[in-house]
């Protein structure tokens, strides 16, 4: 493996993208353990690490949970920090989740989303993603291979910026597109180490001049002050996940925002939708153009911090929406982010009626068709006038 | 104990960044017996100062003796007055 | 926009079949196309009948559902043809490409396929005479370049030899080289 110094078109999995964005951000330190679908990423940046690309510490653990506990130690330490896990590994580090983002810990992770257990499954959905949207990191979700490099990038300037200092989720759906090969455009490596520019400790442990303490007993005088502080700087890291997107098109020309909208401007109806199927949602919507309806697409790039201004201006002029969700709420009223963009609509006066679509559970592909099903559906819904049904399953054998 | 700060003038994440901040938390006042010690007897051996959970006994290191109690943070535990192997050490009510 | 041209492989768990969908995407990358390459995951077994797939297009590709209308099926087994459909979903104008030791009118017979196009290679006997055992996954890619006009053999053969080179002995390599343009010569087209 060659250094490249240029700009280069690869044909590279999710995986690799991952890993090559890596290599180009040469993390301080990278701590993981394997898991399928992500083992190939964390394979080929432990390839990376013996061919001496990187300078990275790797540090094989002997879980999930001890991968971002060592994470969590050396980000405090003051190192640029880097790891990735997929479903079960990310359920396992569940409580060391919550202590990153409390800690304020700028830690980027590249998550595979698969199906959880049980019954055991290695396919996509977002079950391990959205299991994981209360616990303080930033969610990026990806529609391609393309994104994955371009978001991991992105990711690092966002989750250091002095705003923000909050660790970063990107996630790609398993198989579909951490397993697919496809063209990806790479930056030079100069070029990428430049746009992130070096590494600002802050707090470190390792500075023996100013000694600090993490974690320390935090209880009812002022965990409640603290947690609000949290809460004021994930929210306020919106306009810089914008400003970071926009100079990484400046860089790449690839631009990025919070949503992407795609033929709404003009719509009355829309689907909402994240991760790989957007690209497929895109062809419903032009096939469904082409027969004369007017319909667009709401991907959700940013899914925590959740948008919600961006999505009231993006969907309050619509007549109807369909919220595809990847992802279970047992006992709740509808996926995620329907519960999610359902409420952020309430106070729009008039506003669109909305419903939710489960699909894809445990990998099952979803199809061109099936999103015109959701189409189809919405438009019925709009003519009768109220929602008879508000949770639906698409791709289900009934 | 000083004013509680509002969250907006909070560390990010809590951290503590003066080190040895324990020291403006006084802990004498949880005490109901304090130690007295009688340096008639004390032999200056410094297990009184070895075994303090709070780091309350003063020693001049370079006399080497032991010169009595910070009661600013003494919490009146007794374990001075239990390990001291001249029984120099008494626990005596407050007051 | 228009549809990307889909290809499905057969083959057998081991036969490296995702890795001649791989070379054929690295091929595609030299001829400034876009593509997918894309296995049929489940569980790993040496012999279980597997399937792997590509998308080709002039234009970025957006979709990202499984193939289920293939312009093109590649057999890279034939022990495969009647123990699995491999026409599943193919179009009557759709083309087979095979590894199959007889005339494209024999291999229309037995698929009972009438349409489209046929493309058949002895690939097995190929690669036993010049590797001297059974590997059909590069000799296959020759015969699809000869029904393939998005991608010249040129490509697909330094395709190869980037996914080879590191791995195995130059005279391995060449070996190979060989096997695909001997396969890429003799394939029957009907």
């Amino acid at each position: 493996m060659k250094v490249m110094q240029e700009r280069v078109s690869m044909g590279l999995n999710g995986n690799a993208a991952a890993a090559h964005a890596m290599r180009q951000i040469n993390p301080h330190v990278v701590a993981a353990y394997p898991i399928t679908p992500q083992t190939d990423c964390v394979e080929r940046f432990a390839e990376f690490v013996s061919e001496g690309l990187v300078d990275t510490e790797f540090v094989t653990v002997e879980s999930e949970h001890s991968a971002l506990s060592a994470c969590i130690g050396a980000a405090a330490s003051g190192g640029r920090v880097m790891t990735a896990t997929s479903s079960q590994g990310l359920a396992l580090m569940w409580e060391m989740l919550y202590i990153a983002a409390s800690m304020r810990l700028p830690i980027v992770m590249m998550v595979v989303n698969r199906a959880l257990s049980g019954n055991i499954n290695i396919h996509c959905d977002h079950s391990d993603t959205m299991g994981a949207r209360d616990a303080g990191w930033i969610q990026l979700f990806s529609e391609n291979a393309q994104e994955v490099y371009d978001n991991m990038i992105q990711a690092v300037r966002i989750a250091e910026d002095m705003r923000v200092r909050l660790p970063v989720m990107v996630t790609q759906d398993g198989f579909i597109i951490s397993h697919a090969v496809e063209r990806v455009e790479l930056l030079g490596d100069e070029e990428v180490k430049t746009f992130v520019g070096p590494y600002k400790a802050l707090y470190s442990l390792l500075d023996l001049q100013h000694p600090v303490t993490y974690g320390p007993l935090d209880l009812f005088d002022y965990y409640f002050e603290h947690k609000r502080s949290q809460i004021e700087a994930i929210d306020n890291c919106l306009p810089v996940i914008e400003e970071v997107g926009k100079e990484f098109g400046k860089l790449s020309g690839r631009f990025y925002g919070l949503l992407e909208e795609y033929r709404l401007a003009d719509a009355e109806y829309a689907v909402v939708v994240l991760g790989s199927t957007c690209g497929t949602a895109k062809e419903a919507v032009d096939r469904l153009r082409d027969r004369g309806k007017k319909v667009g697409l709401l991907k959700i790039r940013c899914f925590r911090p959740f948008p919600k201004e961006q999505i009231i201006r993006a969907l309050a002029p619509l007549k109807g929406v369909a919220v595809l969700d990847r992802s279970v709420t047992f006992g709740g009223f509808g996926g995620p982010v329907f519960t999610e963009i359902r409420s952020a609509l309430y106070d729009v006066s008039p506003r669109p009626l909305i419903i939710d679509f489960y699909y894809g559970l445990g990998g099952r592909d979803i199809y061109v068709e099936d999103i015109e099903k959701a189409f189809a559906r919405i438009e019925d819904v709009v003519r009768v006038g109220w929602v008879d049904k508000h949770i639906d399953y698409l791709g289900l054998r009934e | 104990m000083s004013r509680l700060k509002t969250w907006k003038e909070l560390t990010p994440g809590g951290i503590i960044c003066e080190a040895g901040n324990a020291r403006t938390y006084k802990t004498g006042d949880w005490r109901t017996e304090r130690p007295q010690v009688d340096k008639a007897k004390c032999i200056n051996c410094f297990f009184c100062w070895a075994y303090c959970p709070d780091g309350s006994v003063r020693v001049d290191a370079d006399k080497g003796t032991m010169e009595g109690f910070d009661y600013d943070h003494c919490k009146g535990c007794g374990i001075c007055a239990s390990v001291c192997p001249k029984q120099a050490i008494t626990m005596v009510p407050e007051r | 926009m228009e549809k990307p041209l889909e290809i499905r492989w057969h083959g057998r768990g081991g036969q490296g079949v995702v890795t001649a969908s791989r070379i054929l995407a690295d091929a595609l990358l030299r001829e400034g196309k876009y593509f997918q390459a894309f296995p049929e995951y489940g569980p790993e077994r040496m012999g279980a009948p597997v399937k792997a797939y590509n998308r080709v297009s002039d234009a970025p590709i957006r979709i990202h559902s499984g193939v289920t209308n293939p312009e093109i099926v590649v057999v890279v087994d034939p022990t495969l043809i009647g123990a699995v459909d491999v026409l599943e979903g193919l179009a009557e104008n759709g083309t087979v490409v095979a590894n199959f030791p007889g005339t494209p009118k024999e291999l229309r017979d037995l698929l009972h396929f009438s349409g489209g196009r046929v493309a058949v290679v002895d690939a097995s006997l190929i690669s036993r005479e010049i590797l001297g055992r059974v590997v059909v996954n590069t000799p296959i890619l020759g015969a699809l370049c000869r029904v393939l006009p998005q991608v010249r053999l040129e490509s697909v053969l330094e395709a190869v030899r980037a996914q080879f080179g590191e791995k195995l002995r130059a005279e391995v390599v060449e070996k190979n080289l060989a096997c695909l343009r001997r396969a890429y010569e003799e394939a029957q087209i009907g």
